[in-house]
């Protein structure tokens, strides 16, 4: 099914979305690889919040390439998500349910996304300079000195990503997988 | 003897880390499109459409195919009648790799410490290997080698009596692992014999072999065949969804090894396997 869905990813919405649905975002989303979800934990923990507003928010696991002058941004594909698999229940369970990679994600990581109706979505790996079309304004907001994985907060128009892992914890790579041995077999 | 300025080293490899980063090798964008001809999956066939307009666009447009840009894997054949003159070989290189990813606008992707980690902020240093050749020329492939892909690597020292059937399950249970993550359709680069460390140099030196080329012994290039038709039955796919198309090729490189011993390497590379050369 295609949908085309506002940010921020409000609980109601994430209960609509279902495993293998291609849906385009529109709204904010920010970026945070390893070096930013680490940083971000380690200070939670000793009281200084975290950089942006995780109510409901959509976490793009991105290091983008620097923008050339009268450009938004690089090239900007999804990382591998499951290396955020360590900090990524906890940042679930502050609100932060979206969550923008590729590949597979852990057994907690799920658990965590059934309990606070998270949504796994995957973009395309490899795909970063048709990506980087679809983002429309691009601002660092924290920890700069981690360069590519600094936080930024990306504006999307009709970013393109499928639904990997849904609210319920259907998942694309197990169904898919399945569903295309099934049917090449049947043949 | 042949003089060579290391400035004419460090201006080639600044041009050839923009280059690779933004035009895919036509072997790869040839090996892609082939195999969007014979994919039977419905999503696996947008993907692959979706890929395929990413290397087109990265083209045209001079953006970087993929984010990661990698860490720059530089291999230098040096004639031995060459005689490098203006500086250190290295450092002209780490200075091409440095102005190339600056320029270029490319990402640094490079940590000064694997445990203390810390982003050196110019991609250096490059990884470089060096292998001295006859003549008087120098071959400079420059590789950028993203790692996800890397990640899905593997190595392992097997015995002689798991021959070649432990080779074979070795390379599909390494690919089975890597699943979604290395970003398919994959480049296998294998590397079979030697020791602990040049399997693994060997590995990565099969990914530079473009992919629709073949090992010059009969027995290998026959067993890249079977790998790949057995990588892509495991129905994987573009991107994991499901498919034909989990790899557009399967790379083996050997060498002698011990009488004791059976290494294997197997060095796992996304859709974007970047790697040009240049001969001076």
């Amino acid at each position: 099914m295609e949908r085309h869905i506002d940010l921020p990813l409000t609980e109601e919405i994430a209960k609509t979305l279902h495993m293998g649905d291609n849906v385009y975002l529109n709204g904010v989303i920010y970026t945070a690889r390893d070096a930013a979800h680490e940083r971000m934990t380690d200070q939670l923990a000793e009281g200084i919040p975290i950089p942006f507003d995780t109510t409901d928010a959509t976490i793009y696991y991105v290091g983008p390439t620097p923008a050339r002058p009268g450009t938004v941004i690089g090239s900007a594909g999804p990382t591998t998500a499951g290396r955020m698999d360590k900090w990524a229940p906890q940042m679930i369970s502050l609100g932060a349910r979206g969550m923008i990679g590729k590949g597979a994600r852990s057994k907690e990581v799920i658990e965590a996304m059934k309990k606070y109706h998270g949504v796994y979505f995957g973009a395309i790996g490899g795909a970063g300079a048709l990506l980087a079309k679809c983002i429309v304004d691009c601002e660092l907001i924290a920890y700069e000195d981690l360069g590519p994985e600094a936080i930024r907060k990306l504006t999307v128009k009709d970013f393109p990503v499928t639904v990997l892992i849904d609210s319920e914890g259907n998942n694309l790579y197990e169904q898919g997988r399945k569903e295309y041995l099934e049917a090449r077999d049947k043949e | 003897m042949r003089e060579i300025d290391v400035s004419v080293i460090t201006d080639t490899i600044e041009k050839m880390c923009i280059s690779a980063n933004v035009h895919l090798p036509k072997d790869m964008q040839k090996g892609i499109k082939s195999c969007r001809a014979c994919e039977d999956g419905p999503i696996a066939q947008t993907i692959l459409d979706q890929i395929i307009q990413n290397f087109e666009v990265a083209d045209t447009e001079q953006v970087p195919i993929c984010q990661d840009t990698g860490m720059a894997c530089i291999f230098l054949e040096v004639g031995q009648e060459v005689h490098f003159t203006g500086g250190s070989l290295y450092d002209a290189v780490h200075e091409g790799v440095r102005r190339g990813y600056t320029k270029g606008y490319l990402r640094k992707s490079v940590e000064a410490d694997p445990i203390r980690r810390g982003n050196t902020g110019d991609n250096t240093p490059a990884m470089i290997t060096t292998d001295i050749v006859p003549g008087d020329k120098v071959k400079i492939t420059v590789a950028p080698k993203g790692f996800g892909s890397e990640n899905m690597s593997a190595l392992r020292m097997f015995k002689p009596s798991a021959g070649l059937q432990g080779i074979k399950d070795f390379i599909l249970e390494t690919v089975e692992k890597a699943g979604p993550n290395p970003c398919p359709p994959i480049v296998v680069g294998v590397g079979i014999g030697g020791n602990f460390d040049h399997v693994a140099l060997l590995a990565k030196k099969a990914l530079l072999r473009p992919v629709d080329s073949h090992n010059e012994d009969p027995f290998y290039a026959q067993l890249e065949d079977e790998m790949l038709e057995k990588i892509n039955q495991l129905g994987i796919g573009p991107q994991g969804f499901g498919g034909r198309t989990t790899a557009v090729g399967v790379n083996i490189e050997t060498l002698p090894t011990h009488i004791a011993g059976m290494p294997c390497a197997v060095n796992i590379s996304c859709h974007v396997t970047r790697h040009e050369s240049e001969v001076i």
